[in-house]
């Protein structure tokens, strides 16, 4: 026999479940999104149907398939060069990922290592990191990227260092706000009055619980990277021709947005696949993991 | 007689209060002002104090945790602030040991309970991880808990098993002295007793010292064998926990235990003679000029509001008050 | 004897969780009168809280559900009324004050200003009238320069203090009924002695009834003229003050009392209970306490006692209760 209770219970639970679908969703989507992205990244040569620098000077500025005029053999259309633009995304996947989250991996780093120290020495050492802080966050970083582009000249690790020279410190603020107060947790001062020292306790005690907001940070900021990568690129102070990259992609269709707008459109819509999917999971995340709803 | 393990000598802690953009300094809150214990091996002082009194201050200067503006700590007869980096780190850190008042934020919440537990030993000593893996067992046990909790996390379990897995910790090192904040405040009124009556068992067993803090004088009374009262920065009443209950001299004192007796009604609906302070303890910025209780004391007196009142010793204990003088 | 003001029968509230149905309050029933103090003690977790919240019906929804029983507030069962009717109860005729001042008062808005919002929802009064009700409310409380104090923010008093200013909210428009819910916990001893001195006085003023919520025997002592103890969601003993510490019967009541240091006396050894409290998901069959109970028989876990009358005014739920 079932009681009223019970029956109630079973309801509340049903409508839940539909709730939970709907708020999971938050991360299905941009996950799936990345993934797909990233599986196009490390598997181009087999997904691509054409390599990226095959030109085809009889084909130039062909329409995707659903268009009049365009054909199945380029679903996606050809550039100004005749080169199919669906091959060209997916290898700039490649570029414009590896690129991204190379920069993302060494401003993270840099960023926690500096925001634990500032935010857990205090004092002198303190004010001194949040000082360089302060100038990497106020210098203007496209003209910095342009600058470090014209002496090193184009290339792969030019970028990386454009990219990640002056990123870094947004990463120490945010941690260094959580370490700080962390520092003054119960549970530090009992790790000083057993004896830890000062580095232990700032690899074993705060570097793990700073992890969400690190975690959340890194995700967030995916969507900016690949913005910044892509101007690169447009700008044409990026990865060089003839190897693809988004932001360099929009460059060339630059000038037939009227009659070839599927030049442009494609990577565009891929960065911005990217950017929602980086921040739409970075919230869903940090509402997941809100100290606040972890406690009920 | 016992041996006096840990003597405090007119401790002071000062913190400077700054004003304007130059940071200059406009005055001092004067948290801990002048005072004086002594600890004895294996026995029990009890700080009891209301907020703001200065207890915990005092307590976070024997961990080192606050550095004292004057004054001396002196451990088994030795200067503390003369220990040199490694002499703190091998003859008084592991010898002095806490467990705090809130079991939900004194553990790491990463950290399973074998590594909370583990973790003093491993920082101390250079045991194998088999020595420290028997260890932390012999030290759950110790405290009543079982070798299935070590792979557990903090937050699974409660507040009194919390603090169960605290006090393992502060004994992994076989410290002489465990300074205890308000042990058992923050845990529910039956599992109070549990604990208390574990760190008693505990004491007995390893000639342990205990520095007790807290605002519950009951607690205080269960655990002490010698309590100290603490008002605004200063111990007013210091001496043996048996006559400092029966026969309270300082009227702070008496006041303190009339709030805290379990008085019951009577049939006739009649009030007790409860002694109920006026106003609330002032700011440790601006103590009151001579005896610091003055502008609440029921026996108040002149000379009170100018005059400081002097350490008086009436047989084991000893009160600053103008009443005795 | 003056007339019973509160009948709560059989009160159940529920909540509907992922992980199943916590009874959090399952069949309680007491009774306040006017000008009485009637104090719930128990642990964390034994449902005192969500007694207190049931009857102001400020449940978090859609979780908290109340399930079952009767809260006759005055004639009117107050479980009949529209949340709208309810809204118009709260604040005038039942009031509460929560345990931590620092969270009960909005600090962006003076102290004249937040009592002065429960005057003007609840009295319809000229905005005149207003100013002048404020002030009899602090001065009620015995708060001192009341005319100062309308200015002032909350962060400017200390924590006694601040705990007065929510006292006045709370009686500013005199309701039947005040739920106190641990308002002393965070309040050192001397000041708790005032409080709750006051607390008296206010009563002898306004013939309010009280229910105290708190887990201090000390604090029962010295306010409550009758206590209920509950334990896992019900009320396992009810009786005057004087005769539960007399005279206990339900072990846990006795446990408890014996568990809590005394300090006009030498204790020896504390009695402490073994275990933990059940889980309200998951509740043991037959009596609540039956798995710590030293007194517990084979029948104590397999039925609940009923609660009976032992002697005037005195109930207990226990099967070994001679």
């Amino acid at each position: 026999m079932v009681t009223s209770t019970e029956v109630e219970s079973k309801q509340y639970r049903g409508i839940t479940r539909w709730g939970r679908i709907v708020k999971n969703l938050g991360m299905i989507l941009p996950v799936g999104v990345l993934s797909l992205l990233i599986i196009c990244a490390i598997f181009a040569d087999v997904i691509a149907p054409f390599p990226y620098d095959e030109t085809s000077l009889p084909e130039r500025r062909v329409p995707p398939a659903w268009v009049e005029g365009g054909s199945t053999k380029h679903f996606l259309g050809t550039d100004t060069l005749g080169r199919d633009v669906l091959s060209r995304a997916v290898y700039g996947a490649r570029v414009s990922l590896s690129v991204s989250l190379l920069a993302i991996a060494i401003t993270a780093s840099v960023g926690t290592v500096l925001g634990i120290i500032s935010g857990y020495t205090g004092g002198r050492v303190d004010a001194f990191i949040m000082r360089i802080t302060d100038m990497a966050m106020s210098f203007p970083p496209l003209l910095l990227a342009i600058l470090i582009a014209v002496s090193l000249g184009p290339g792969f690790f030019t970028v990386i260092f454009a990219l990640s020279i002056l990123g870094w410190s947004g990463y120490a603020r945010i941690i260094r706000g959580e370490a700080l107060r962390i520092r003054n947790s119960d549970f530090i001062a009992q790790a000083q009055v057993i004896g830890v020292s000062p580095w232990r306790i700032m690899l074993r005690h705060i570097f793990p619980n700073i992890q969400n907001v690190l975690i959340i940070g890194v995700t967030l900021s995916v969507g900016s990277m690949i913005l910044a990568e892509s101007a690169m690129s447009y700008l044409g102070i990026g990865i060089p021709p003839p190897m693809p990259s988004w932001g360099s992609m929009v460059a060339d269709g630059r000038n037939d947005l009227d009659r070839a707008w599927w030049i442009s459109a494609f990577p565009g819509i891929a960065i911005g696949l990217v950017v929602m999917s980086g921040n739409f999971l970075g919230d869903w995340i940090r509402d997941k993991t809100d100290p606040r709803l972890r406690q009920l | 007689m016992a041996e006096i393990l840990l003597e405090g000598r007119d401790l002071k802690k000062y913190y400077p209060v700054t004003k304007g953009l130059l940071q200059r300094t406009v005055g001092w809150v004067r948290a801990v002002d002048g005072v004086s214990f002594t600890i004895e091996q294996g026995k029990t002082l009890g700080l009891v104090g209301e907020s703001g009194a200065g207890k915990t201050t005092t307590a976070k200067a024997i961990l080192l945790l606050e550095q004292l503006t004057s004054g001396s700590i002196l451990f088994e007869g030795k200067e503390v602030y003369q220990f040199s980096r490694s002499q703190l780190k091998t003859e008084y850190r592991p010898r002095v040991q806490s467990v705090q008042q809130n079991p939900w934020s004194s553990m790491d919440p990463r950290m399973r309970v074998r590594d909370i537990i583990a973790e003093p030993l491993v920082v101390n000593t250079k045991q194998s991880k088999k020595q420290i893996r028997s260890r932390v067992l012999e030290l759950l046990d110790q405290v009543g808990l079982g070798p299935a909790d070590v792979d557990h996390y903090p937050h699974e379990f409660s507040g009194g098993q919390r603090q169960r897995i605290a006090v393992a910790r502060a004994l992994a090192l076989n410290p002489s002295l465990v300074v205890l904040d308000e042990p058992v405040s923050a845990l529910d009124v039956s599992i109070r007793a549990q604990i208390m009556n574990l760190l008693k068992d505990l004491q007995a067993q390893y000639n342990l010292s205990y520095l007790v803090i807290a605002h519950n004088l009951a607690t205080v009374r269960y655990m002490s064998h010698s309590v100290a009262i603490m008002y605004l920065g200063q111990i007013v009443e210091y001496g043996e926990a048996e006559e400092l209950f029966e026969r309270p001299l300082h009227p702070y004192t008496r006041a303190l235990i009339s709030a805290s007796v379990l008085t019951l009604p009577s049939d006739d609906e009649q009030e007790i003679q409860q002694i109920i302070l006026s106003g609330e303890m002032p700011s440790p910025l601006n103590p009151p000029p001579g005896c610091r209780f003055h502008s609440r004391c029921p026996h108040v007196m002149d000379k009170c509001s100018r005059v400081v009142p002097e350490l008086i010793v009436m047989g084991k204990q000893w009160v600053k008050c103008h009443l005795y003088g | 004897m003056s007339k019973i003001i509160l009948q709560v029968e059989g009160l159940r509230t529920y909540f509907f969780t992922r992980r199943g149905v916590v009874k959090a309050v399952d069949g309680v029933s007491f009774y306040v009168h006017e000008g009485e103090t009637f104090g719930i003690v128990g642990e964390s977790g034994c449902g005192k809280t969500v007694t207190g919240l049931s009857i102001l019906r400020l449940l978090p929804e859609p979780a908290g559900k109340i399930v079952g029983g009767k809260i006759i507030l005055d004639g009117t069962d107050l479980l009949e009324l529209s949340k709208n009717e309810m809204r118009e109860y709260r604040g005038s005729m039942i009031s509460m004050i929560l345990q931590d001042p620092m969270t009960s008062l909005n600090p962006v808005y003076t102290i004249g200003d937040q009592i002065a919002e429960s005057v003007r929802l609840h009295q319809g009064v000229r905005d005149e009238m207003v100013k002048e009700k404020v002030i009899s409310a602090l001065r009620l409380l015995q708060i001192p320069s009341p005319e100062t104090i309308l200015g002032e923010y909350p962060f400017q008093m200390s924590g006694g203090m601040r705990q007065r200013v929510v006292g006045a909210i709370s009686m500013s428009c005199y309701p039947r009924l005040l739920i106190a819910d641990e308002p002393t916990t965070a309040l050192d001893a001397t000041i708790q002695a005032q409080y709750l001195a006051l607390f008296k006085e206010v009563q002898r003023e306004t013939n309010v009834a009280i229910i105290f919520i708190t887990h201090d025997f000390g604090v029962v002592a010295s306010i409550c003229h009758r206590v209920g103890v509950m334990y896992a969601g019900k009320i396992v003993e009810t009786a005057t003050t004087r005769e539960l510490f007399n005279n206990p019967k339900h072990p846990y009541t006795t446990a408890l009392i014996n568990s809590v240091p005394r300090l006009d006396q030498k204790d020896d050894r504390l009695y402490s209970i073994e275990g933990q409290p059940p889980s309200l998901i998951d509740l043991p069959p037959g009596c609540r306490f039956s798995p710590r109970c030293s007194l517990a028989r084979e029948y104590c876990h397999e039925q609940e006692p009923p609660e009976v009358e032992i002697s005037d005014g005195h109930t207990v739920s226990c099967w070994r209760r001679d």
